[in-house]
């Protein structure tokens, strides 16, 4: 995975709340089976008319975030079915960083697994970085993964939380699964312990 | 000791490793795997030259994708999805998975299909690359949905990486009124919590209401505990929960039935076990309900009117009124006036046997209403064999519904089975969100008997003016 440092660049304001996986990528674009190429129809359903066309109005569409990187979004973003093609689609599309006031719990672990930095922050705080956001592209916003800082375009600087161990693998680009595997040993240990203690699993 | 509740006992018993910040190598007795989710996990252990770590504890089956049709015997048309499930059946032999190909009886939701079989069982730790995964907590095992990227390395590892999660109680007291089902008691919770209002936790539904619930009322109650946030629901396993799992295809027999069952036995909540979050609902009090927006949480009473959006607090007027707009309502309707054009009775919500008895219950010499497109989609195609032997599927045919074979079908229409823009659908599924059924379609939520008394008179109805 991709090493990932700081972000500097356009952040883009969907203020709407519960915005659900079926939005993110509508169910018709979840029969590839590859990971990549998602970009093109993120938010498909809001993002282009009926008839293909794009829908002018929706943010993502406007001239100054075309290049979005950093999305500020209403709470509980990513609510509802757990598909990973949601942050496939996110990240293909060039956004790197999202930030609300809460996320649905498969989602915010499906974003680290894709290289995308979800953050968790404050009512008050997110009132401040939405109105950044919608100040448009010459308005940039940076997120700083090593300092949990993000800094507005007038130079506000909010700090936030994240788990130490995500912050590592994400700072470092590392793999989950090679990861857990130099601990096969735990893991071998457990199986011989629980196949006596419950054989019938 | 100090007092545990079930979800720290289950989690307790599954820990590989923790590391000295909390992070934890959690164990997975029990991994369900669907055509949408796994192809890429599969291709990253190609990629990497990794196995399976435990294929006997990996179960594959195609269900989103699949048509309900009868002629789906001669393949499916779709090719994109043909070529999802040609993947599975791929990934299943060249992995050396459980496997139950599209025309198999026992094919069917993932869901319905693990607990039927015995592969669900209490006191275990079950993921799928699926949301609902949280159905097989009825059992009193720890189960919720993962990513593909996690599919992939419980795949390769037979483990996830995870942190704990904080306890919520949610008690629902006394007897439910007639009428009113598991569905609605879900769906009442939900209008409770919030869609948001489970984040961060496990819940264990409790009290007399859910005890006297049979084994797929249960499921159905967990099933949404993801629409309410939540990363999963449990319930203690007890009687009904041993009686339903006894002489299932995979369920332990003879010595091995009697040491299950005693540890089993000890999973309950301590007395004085600390949850961080408690919610009671009297069961008397819950009325049959049905959703009016396109959120979970947008959940009123049958007898409930459309809410006024300025009736919400902060970002949730907004939502209430691209709501009402998108579902083309009007503020201050009456939802029993809200006449529908489709029905559909299925998914892993409400798929299950006794879902299909409590709709024929309602439909039983009665036909449904002239133009209504109605159709009953067994969760499984034993459930639907079970079905035609106890002749639901004659009342269901009778009444004008389309008798289907098993699958995800309508609940999230990934398959034939779709809503054109601006139909109105009376579902028995779990999500309401814009598009779920279709473009453009309009789903309101309700139970089965819900569904089939819409699918009489033409308009959400209070399933009581039936009974």
């Amino acid at each position: 995975m991709e090493k990932f440092d700081k972000v500097h660049g356009v952040a883009a304001p969907m203020p709407l709340i519960n915005i659900d996986t079926d939005m993110i990528i509508p169910k018709v674009h979840l029969k590839t089976i590859k990971r990549s190429g998602l970009g093109v129809v993120l938010f498909d359903e809001m993002r282009y008319h009926d008839d293909g066309q794009e829908n002018d109005d929706f943010v993502l569409n406007k001239p100054a975030y075309r290049q979005t990187e950093i999305l500020v979004a209403g709470d509980n973003f990513g609510c509802g079915s757990s598909r990973e093609h949601a942050p496939w689609a996110i990240k293909d599309f060039g956004i790197k960083v999202v930030i609300s006031t809460s996320f649905a719990d498969i989602f915010f672990n499906n974003c680290f697994k894709n290289g995308i930095l979800p953050i968790v922050v404050e009512e008050e705080h997110h009132a401040i970085l939405m109105d950044d956001a919608h100040k448009g592209e010459n308005a940039r916003m940076t997120v700083h993964l090593e300092d949990q800082q993000i800094t507005t375009s007038d130079g506000v600087v909010i700090e936030f939380d994240i788990d130490p161990h995500r912050k590592h693998c994400l700072l470092n680009g590392l793999d989950d699964i090679g990861l857990t595997m130099e601990k096969d040993h735990h893991i071998d240990k457990f199986e011989d312990h629980a196949s006596q203690a419950r054989p019938w699993v | 000791m100090s007092p545990k509740t079930l979800y720290d006992k289950i989690w307790d018993a599954h820990v590989a490793h923790e590391a000295d910040d909390g992070t934890c190598l959690l164990y997975i007795d029990r991994h369900l795997v669907h055509e949408v989710t796994s192809p890429q996990a599969f291709e990253g252990l190609r990629m990497a030259g990794r196995q399976v770590r435990a294929p006997e504890k990996t179960i594959a089956v195609p269900d989103h994708n699949v048509p309900t049709t009868p002629d789906r015997v001669n393949g499916i048309e779709n090719p994109e999805s043909r070529i999802q499930v040609e993947a599975l059946d791929k990934n299943a032999k060249d992995f050396g998975i459980h496997y139950y190909p599209v025309n198999d009886v026992r094919q069917g939701i993932v869901h319905i299909v693990g607990p039927e079989q015995g592969w669900t069982l209490p006191g275990m730790t079950v993921v799928c690359g699926d949301s609902h995964t949280a159905t097989h907590g009825a059992f009193g095992a720890l189960a919720h949905g993962i990513g593909t990227s996690e599919v992939e390395h419980v795949l390769a590892t037979q483990t996830l990486i995870q942190k704990k999660s904080k306890n919520m109680k949610v008690e629902i007291t006394g007897k439910l009124q007639p009428g009113v089902t598991a569905k609605d008691i879900t769906l009442a919770v939900i209008g409770e919590t919030g869609t948001a209002g489970g984040t961060g936790y496990v819940i264990e539904y409790c009290g007399e209401a859910i005890r006297d619930l049979s084994m797929e009322g249960r499921m159905t109650v967990c099933n949404m505990a993801i629409e309410g946030g939540a990363r999963a629901g449990l319930i203690a396993p007890d009687e009904t929960t041993f009686e339903y799992v006894k002489g299932r295809p995979h369920a332990p027999k003879g010595a091995q039935w009697e040491a299950a069952l005693s540890w089993w036995k000890t999973l309950y909540t301590d007395e004085d076990a600390h949850f961080d979050k408690v919610i009671t609902l009297r069961g008397e009090d819950i009325a049959p309900v049905v959703t009016w927006g396109t959120s979970p949480e947008d959940v009123l009473p049958i007898t409930a009117t459309v809410p006024q959006p300025e009736d919400f607090e902060g970002g949730k007027v907004e939502a209430a009124r691209r709501s009402i707009e998108y579902m083309g309502l009007e503020a201050g309707q009456k939802l029993s006036d809200v006449e529908i054009d489709t029905v559909f009775i299925g998914s892993c919500t409400n798929g299950r046997i006794e879902d299909l008895r409590a709709a024929a219950e309602i439909l039983k010499g009665k036909k449904i209403k002239d133009g209504m497109r109605a159709m009953v989609v067994p969760g499984s195609g034993l459930v639907r064999a079970q079905a035609e032997e106890e002749g639901l599927a004659e009342i269901f045919k009778d009444a004008g519904f389309e008798w289907r074979l098993a699958g995800c079908s309508m609940c999230l229409a990934m398959n034939p089975d779709q809503l054109q823009p601006g139909e109105r659908c009376a579902a028995t599924s779990n999500r309401n969100f814009e598009g779920r059924q279709g473009r453009g379609g309009r789903t309101h939520l309700l139970s089965p008997a819900m569904a089939a008394a819409a699918a009489i008179t033409g308009r959400l109805t209070d399933v009581r003016e039936l009974m």
